[in-house]
């Protein structure tokens, strides 16, 4: 009963504002805490893979990425349903806030397959199952921000962008359906990045601290990137009002010891 | 239903009255197509491979040229509205207008594929294929096409933002259908292809003019 | 540890250029893109404050 009031009380903006500034330094923390962890399993104490040499060191940032480019988008979408359902403020600008960092991941997942790709298939590019839903889903993500963007109402925007996520999300596993049938038939690439050969417990969880490193950079970047637009939204509310009059705007602990 | 026929004779109506759209979706279609063979050779066996694919990628795109129309003229004369006012629901309309799209963009497009795929050497049950894939995948184009227009109604710069939405959702019908015509060329079985593409024309014309009509209620907002 | 020596864990047995550039590419994102946010909230804090400070400044010259 407590933990709902909780929720409904944080999914106001004047509160979500000061907690989120909370939370961001520990997200930072924790980051920084699992990055160095699986970057030293990663680069340091995994042995080499016998197939793929010291390329396959690649995939530690590779598959970390691929699953928050995946992720972001099903989490926008979350954020999206809850949006239209309870027609809630802050659910438009968490997906806001999201796209970018989706962006960076799925480029990222891009580049670094490329990167696998180049001595690994001998070409930077590949029509490769996973490496086409991955440019469409970049694709997706570009057309939400590009519409987002182009709606000056920011509660049009919100929920317009909110329908297009949703209409994505539905439609992504039928574009990796048909992505992966017209590879298959087409006979591509068949030697997978990040299954390329039975792993070694020690590389299984350097992969996995990047990915939680990775997890926890996108919580902490996305509070911050939210955190601006909640305030850019709501600056005709008396909070925002007396918030950047009290002269610490930026130190939200000192804001919540003056209450 | 009599919603939908209503709404359905409306648009061609409309649409027939301007016949010099239609006829510029169809000119495009016939440009596009030719301009590959000028871009990669006159090669026969080249154009015939290319030929799915390139006469696929071309009706899609044709489509897509009288999207931003579905519904701009309506919005702006205030029509809209009052069809959203209206007692019967709001995905009738769109469905209705779908439809109207489809047959003045989807249909023509059809019957005119197998004459641009002569120019590509394609054997004639092949042609066939052609024109019953681009039959039975162009409806989904247009379901998937009227959640596009309706989101990007009356915003600036709408009609390229409405392709950079709308293209990505489009990819598997032209997988599809590409595929239908491939397969038919090289002496397979395109049914495989033909079913999909069937399930996802069902699935678009079921489904899409209701997100299409939740996308018009925000814009009207 | 795995490597012998630190040229070694360059060299990447061959793969330099493609581990490196993977991961030099990402650090540069992640370390871009939390720098830009960052960035982008002060901005938007100190035009509100300016912008309300002006605002505030207005009001009290229109009661005079």
């Amino acid at each position: 009963m407590t933990m709902k009031i909780n929720w409904y009380k944080f999914s106001a903006p004047s509160a979500f504002y000061p907690l989120a500034g909370k939370l961001i330094p520990w997200f930072w923390a924790l980051a920084a805490l699992f990055g160095v962890v699986g970057l030293w399993l990663g680069l340091l104490v995994a042995p080499t893979d016998f197939q793929q040499g010291e390329g396959y060191r690649i995939i530690f940032v590779h598959v970390g990425a691929s699953w928050m480019s995946m992720f972001i988008y099903v989490v926008m979408a979350f954020w999206a349903a809850i949006g239209l359902a309870f027609n809630t403020r802050l659910s438009g600008m968490m997906a806001a806030a999201l796209a970018p960092t989706g962006v960076l991941f799925t480029f990222v997942s891009l580049w670094t397959g490329a990167f696998w790709g180049k001595p690994m298939w001998g070409a930077w590019w590949v029509w490769d199952a996973r490496m086409t839903s991955e440019l469409i889903l970049l694709f997706l993500y570009i057309g939400f921000i590009a519409l987002t963007r182009a709606i000056d109402d920011p509660r049009r925007a919100d929920k317009a962008g909110a329908l297009l996520a949703l209409v994505g999300v539905v439609n992504i596993p039928i574009i990796y359906f048909s992505v992966k049938w017209w590879n298959t038939l087409h006979q591509g690439a068949s030697v997978s990045l990040s299954k390329g050969s039975s792993m070694a417990a020690i590389m299984l969880w350097g992969m996995l601290f990047c990915a939680l490193a990775m997890w926890m950079y996108t919580i902490a970047v996305v509070l911050t990137r939210a955190r601006g637009i909640i305030l850019e939204r709501e600056r005709h509310t008396e909070w925002v009002k007396t918030l950047l009059t009290q002269n610490a705007p930026i130190a939200p602990i000192a804001q919540a010891k003056a209450k | 239903m009599n919603v939908i026929l209503h709404i359905i004779a409306r648009d061609l109506r409309l649409a027939l009255r301007r016949p010099a759209d239609l006829a510029s979706v169809l000119f495009f279609f016939i440009i596009v197509a030719s301009l590959f063979p000028l871009g990669v050779g006159p090669e026969t066996d080249l154009l015939r491979r290319l030929a799915p694919g390139v006469l696929w990628v071309g009706a899609l795109l044709a489509t897509m040229l009288s999207l931003p129309r579905m519904f701009a003229d309506d919005f702006y004369d205030g029509a809209l509205e009052q069809l959203a006012l209206a007692p019967y629901p709001l995905g009738f309309v769109v469905l209705g207008k779908t439809l109207a799209h489809w047959l003045v963009s989807g249909l023509p497009l059809a019957i005119l594929a197998p004459l641009l795929g002569l120019q590509f050497d394609l054997p004639g049950d092949t042609l066939l294929i052609l024109a019953g894939s681009i039959l039975l995948g162009t409806p989904a184009l247009s379901g998937i096409g009227a959640i596009g227009a309706a989101l990007t109604l009356g915003l600036r710069g709408g009609g390229v933002l409405l392709s950079l939405l709308v293209l990505p959702l489009y990819i598997p019908v032209l997988i599809f259908g590409a595929g239908a015509v491939d397969a038919s060329m090289s002496g397979i079985s395109p049914n495989a292809h033909l079913f999909l593409l069937a399930a996802l024309t069902v699935g678009g014309v079921a489904f899409a003019p209701w997100a299409a009509a939740a996308a018009l209620k925000i814009a009207l907002e | 540890m795995y490597w012998n020596s630190f040229s070694d864990f360059l060299h990447m047995g061959g793969y330099g250029l493609y581990v490196w550039g993977s991961f030099g590419m990402t650090a540069l994102l992640m370390v871009a893109e939390p720098w830009l946010a960052a960035r982008q909230h002060r901005r938007i804090v100190t035009r509100l404050a300016r912008q309300l400070r002006a605002e505030a400044k207005t009001e009290t010259g229109a009661s005079r």
